[in-house]
């Protein structure tokens, strides 16, 4: 669906996108992972052709973009750094000028489909109130019913949850796991790693503008060969595993032993009661911060910056 | 998308108010001159404007002429330099943009929609001021000018003093919209262009106001007067020529041509970079 290749941005000196491999299957939730200011935005502008690369090719849905991007954007769906509309028109009024805006979907169907797309992000009742009144929260669904008014075949989001509550954010992220059961495919960018974390398939990790990491949630999140457990039995356990455990706080173990059932069995026949036992994993967090530095709206001190 | 800009266009405030503004400040004037009979004598205040007491279908040229020094401009420069640089200001552009809207039809679009909003503006106020003008003034003669002929079918004085037809007058009317309308097209390619430069459309209308208020100055100093023929302003006036008899083509004829250079130029520039730039807001 998306596949990059040396793709590099530069503005100056700076350089902001540097050798990015991306590589979206169709079908996938892909999540763009990254801190702040490490070049996700960017990579996305030109993904969509509102950016041009420095150098690299870039080909979405089988076109080489920005050359043919005309013929692939009716089929994507896109929120770039926020939603946005014109402040004085009604949301309504909103969608049916982008829908008419160029290869302008059939008048015939606009109300209708408008007001079905309004429904699916929760928008259904929403009155004429002009959008400026509109709050955060509205505005971002608005934007997201923007970017699925045409069933587009790949969806391209950043920040979809920006200034959503919680209930609000489950229910987009529901919305879009629906959408890519139904054949949509996402690719999310995203610095929050909770939300890429409980929606995504598929994970690139992006620093200081380069892909560090890209695979599967679940071979990100691999198996450590550790146990978890936990035990009000704290100091009987311990004599039990001798050896084995590798650290052990005031009632939970981690244990150097993969196999929990065994594990458990043995605990409980020699009368350590456990309340819970679990294989450890990797979290998501974990993989990020040892493939990334700060973000870069952190400034440091460099050795001999003397301003 | 032309329709698209246009419903925009209908569909802000904006437009309606300055249009308002532009159409109401000859209303006033004339109200003014018709209540107290002062028009201020023939070569000083906005032209024409003395010759208006003798017949209200001359108003719509004086009008023209009230409006056109500063309120026209700003109200064309503030059209236009929205046009790439609002969208880009409230965010819209990279949504048009990526809907996919083509940069060039984007912008083309937005050209069609200022010119639709300078010809109405040019001919709203004239239309106005026409009415005004009969219903205030009257549109039979009384007598003109010292020395211009009084005959029942002269409706007007020409500036030169010799008498017009109310076809004559109408004729010569549409050919001053014309011009100023192109007048105004020129200030909306600077501004244009540099709404495509600038996300911000006040810094947008302020520089193309800025360009045409060095212009101004130029234009009276005479040191400048190697660049006099090729600056924006230097021919504004010349659609006085169209109430001359015979009519002074000279002016005219230059005024076209310059205006025609600044559009395609600017025009050019606004394309050339619109159309690779990045687009960052």
């Amino acid at each position: 669906m998306i596949a990059t290749r040396g793709l590099t941005k530069r503005y100056g000196h700076l350089l902001v996108v540097d050798q990015v491999d991306l590589d979206v299957r169709e079908g996938d939730r892909y999540g763009f992972l990254g801190p702040n200011g490490s070049g996700k935005t960017t990579v996305v502008r030109m993904l969509l052709g509102l950016v041009y690369a420095t150098s690299g090719e870039i080909t979405v849905l089988g076109q080489p973009v920005p050359k043919r991007v005309g013929e692939v954007l009716p089929s994507i769906g896109s929120l770039v750094e926020g939603p946005s509309a014109y402040g004085h028109l009604s949301g309504r009024a909103n969608l049916a000028l982008i829908d008419a805006a160029g290869k302008s979907g059939s008048r015939r169907t606009r109300r209708s489909r408008i007001a079905a797309t309004l429904d699916r992000v929760g928008l259904g009742g929403i009155d004429n109130r002009p959008v400026k009144r509109y709050s955060l929260g509205m505005r971002q669904r608005l934007g997201l019913a923007a970017a699925l008014l045409r069933t587009p075949k790949l969806l391209i989001l950043d920040e979809p949850t920006n200034g959503l509550d919680p209930q609000g954010i489950r229910e987009i992220r529901d919305l879009l796991i629906e959408l890519n059961a139904a054949g949509t495919t996402v690719f999310l960018s995203s610095h929050q790693l909770s939300e890429v974390e409980q929606l995504c398939t598929r994970v690139g990790i992006v620093d200081r503008g380069r892909l560090v990491r890209q695979d599967d949630l679940e071979t990100l999140r691999a198996l450590t060969g550790r146990s978890i457990v936990r035990t009000p039995d704290g100091d009987r356990a311990r004599e039990l595993l001798d050896g084995q455990i590798e650290l052990a706080q005031a009632g939970r173990l981690v244990v150097a032993d993969a196999d929990t059932a065994a594990l458990n069995s043995r605990l409980v026949a020699h009368g350590v009661r456990v309340t819970e036992i679990a294989a450890e994993r990797r979290s998501l967090e974990d993989v990020v911060l040892s493939v990334t530095g700060s973000g870069s709206d952190r400034v440091d001190i460099l050795d001999g910056d003397r301003r | 998308m032309i329709h698209v800009e246009l419903v925009k266009l209908a569909r802000r405030p904006r437009t309606w108010v300055s249009l308002l503004l532009l159409c109401g400040l000859p209303v006033l004037v004339a109200v003014f001159v018709a209540v107290t009979h002062l028009a201020p004598p023939p070569g000083q205040g906005p032209a024409l404007l003395s010759a208006v007491l003798s017949s209200g279908s001359l108003y719509p040229a004086a009008a023209l002429a009230i409006v056109l020094p500063v309120f026209l401009p700003v109200a064309v420069a503030v059209v236009a330099g929205d046009s790439i640089a609002g969208e880009a200001g409230s965010g819209t552009l990279r949504y048009l943009l990526a809907r996919p809207v083509g940069r060039t039809r984007l912008l083309a679009a937005k050209l069609i929609a200022l010119i639709v909003y300078t010809l109405s503006a040019v001919i709203l106020v004239a239309v106005t001021a026409y009415f005004t003008g009969i219903s205030l003034f009257g549109s039979q003669p009384v007598a003109a000018t010292p020395g211009g002929l009084t005959t029942s079918n002269i409706a007007a004085t020409s500036l030169s003093g010799s008498g017009l037809t109310p076809a004559e007058i109408a004729l010569r009317t549409l050919g001053a919209i014309a011009f100023i309308a192109v007048s105004m097209l020129g200030v909306g390619a600077i501004a244009l262009f540099l709404s495509t430069i600038t996300d911000s459309s006040l810094g947008a209308a302020l520089g193309a106001l800025a360009a045409l208020i060095t212009s101004e100055v130029l234009v009276t100093l005479n040191s400048a007067s190697a660049v006099d023929p090729y600056l924006p302003t230097r021919y504004w006036l010349a659609w006085i020529d169209f109430f001359r008899d015979p009519i002074v083509w000279r002016n005219i004829e230059r005024g076209f041509a310059v205006q025609g250079v600044y559009v395609v130029l600017f025009l050019g520039a606004s394309w050339a970079h619109f159309a690779t730039k990045d687009i960052t807001s």
